[in-house]
């Protein structure tokens, strides 16, 4: 049985795996754009900040994400659930991107502009709600696209810990040597990285502000 | 007479001096009053103070010691988020936001200081008017205007909620000679009607006698000379002579090649 087949035989349960797969990707990200956004923007106005947390972020990123799943294993509440600990691993993992990228898109404004709107007496929250961040919007997506396509494909390793998602045909094709049933995971998986890519990519050039 | 509100300076500076930490003093212990009305030239070459003094005014910078007074107040009495809106500055690189179009740029403090909506619209117009652009151009944005068209738009919006003061850093530096020379002559003009306290920094002599009433010559931290347009023309102090001859030497080698 070629994996095409296999799709069509099974498309009940492959439509539920990919649904599932969406929605750890999906809430992982509103998590970390929560924590994220505002960690970047903290550390534009706290310099001493800087160090600590993208430090602390990066070093999450070089955790691999086997080991990182096994180490919240024993954490209260959130080890009980297998989804509950895919979507704190996987939060921590978008982490990286989200701050650097609303970091590096505030620092990125023209200071010429910034100087101007503080020079006019724009408070420091009117400076960033209404300058600061609509001109950084399109490096915060470049962030936002680049942590979505990095956790679709980590996503598949939750399912080791038995979290679900597509993850769970790679594995399952892998214990049965069975290339049809990984590539059952693995193409819809793809297939979503890439239309996450397009799509974020084309919201990036949407929202990026005109070249001055 | 130190009471009196007329003729109280705009800006006064006391032994104010600026010096970030580590490194030597940037301006160093300035004595100066700004008048009501007129339009002060901070002159001086790259690095002699004038920008950080402009600066110090609108304070975007904190003196290191001493004391500034804007009004008769001193700035530490000021909340300084109302100072700078009673202050307009205009900057060399203009700093206009390149994601609100040339309305919303101009109106940015009126509607931050929650005018009507119609009253800013007519602001904006009448702005516009006044700095010599068509009202037309109102709905673009900043990228689809020209190096002097979008000068001027600087200086509309730092006029938009009609400060009594305005700063301006080499506001004309950026542009070519002929729309330069047009930015000059219609300032000139635009003051004469609306007689603001200005700052003007300038490193260009040409410029300073051009549009200042008093001329300050700045020299690594320190005001070296102030004195009036026709003072300064006739002076024969010695950084004051080095400053013209730079300037005139100039203009005559380029004649002598030419």
């Amino acid at each position: 049985m070629n994996v095409w087949q296999f799709i069509v035989q099974n498309h009940v349960e492959v439509a539920e795996l990919t649904l599932e797969h969406v929605w750890l990707v999906g809430l992982s990200m509103v998590f970390a754009v929560i924590v994220g956004i505002p960690l970047g923007v903290a550390i534009t106005r706290w310099p001493s900040l800087n160090k600590p947390v993208l430090g602390s972020a990066n070093v999450i990123q070089t955790i691999p994400s086997l080991a990182l799943f096994g180490f919240l294993l024993p954490a209260p509440w959130i080890g009980a659930r297998a989804d509950r600990l895919a979507i704190l691993a996987l939060t921590l993992y978008a982490l990286l991107p989200l701050i650097r990228n609303t970091y590096a898109g505030i620092k990125g404004v023209d200071p010429a502009v910034v100087e101007a709107g503080r020079g006019m007496g724009l408070t420091d929250r009117q400076l960033l709600f209404q300058v600061e961040l609509p001109l950084a919007l399109g490096v915060i997506i470049a962030g936002i696209r680049v942590a979505t396509v990095l956790l679709i494909g980590l996503t598949t390793i939750a399912a080791a810990i038995g979290a679900g998602g597509l993850g769970e045909y790679i594995f399952r094709g892998l214990a049965m040597v069975n290339n049809a049933v990984i590539l059952a995971g693995a193409i819809p998986a793809a297939a979503l990285a890439l239309l996450a890519d397009v799509g974020l990519g084309w919201l990036e050039r949407r929202l990026s502000p005109h070249a001055a | 007479m130190e009471s009196s509100p007329n003729n109280r300076p705009a800006i006064e500076f006391r032994r104010v001096s600026f010096r970030p930490n580590g490194t030597g003093d940037i301006v160093q212990d300035l004595n100066l009053q700004i008048r009501r009305g007129e339009t002060l030239v901070l002159l001086g070459r790259s690095g002699s103070g004038k920008t950080t003094t402009l600066k110090l005014i609108n304070h975007l910078l904190a003196p290191t010691t001493g004391e500034i007074l804007v009004d008769g107040r001193p700035i530490r009495e000021w909340d300084i988020i109302r100072l700078r809106r009673m202050i307009g500055y205009v900057i060399q690189e203009i700093g206009l936001f390149p994601h609100f179009t040339i309305e919303r740029n101009i109106g940015l403090v009126p509607r931050i200081e929650n005018w009507a909506e119609d009253r800013i619209r007519k602001r904006v117009e009448e702005l516009l008017n006044l700095v010599g652009l068509d009202p037309q151009i109102a709905s673009r944005y900043p990228h689809e205007l020209s190096g002097g068209q979008r000068q001027r738009v600087g200086v509309a919006r730092a006029l938009a909620a009609d400060p009594p003061i305005l700063l301006m850093d080499e506001p004309f530096g950026a542009l070519d000679p002929l729309t330069r020379a047009e930015l000059q002559r219609e300032f000139l003009q635009l003051q004469t009607r609306l007689q603001k306290t200005v700052v003007f920094v300038t490193h260009d002599l040409h410029e300073a006698v051009i549009l200042g009433t008093r001329i300050a010559l700045m020299e690594a931290g320190q005001m070296v000379t102030l004195q009036t347009r026709d003072e300064f023309l006739t002076s024969r102090e010695p950084l004051v002579m080095a400053y013209k001859d730079a300037f005139d030497t100039n203009l005559k080698n380029t004649r002598e090649r030419a």
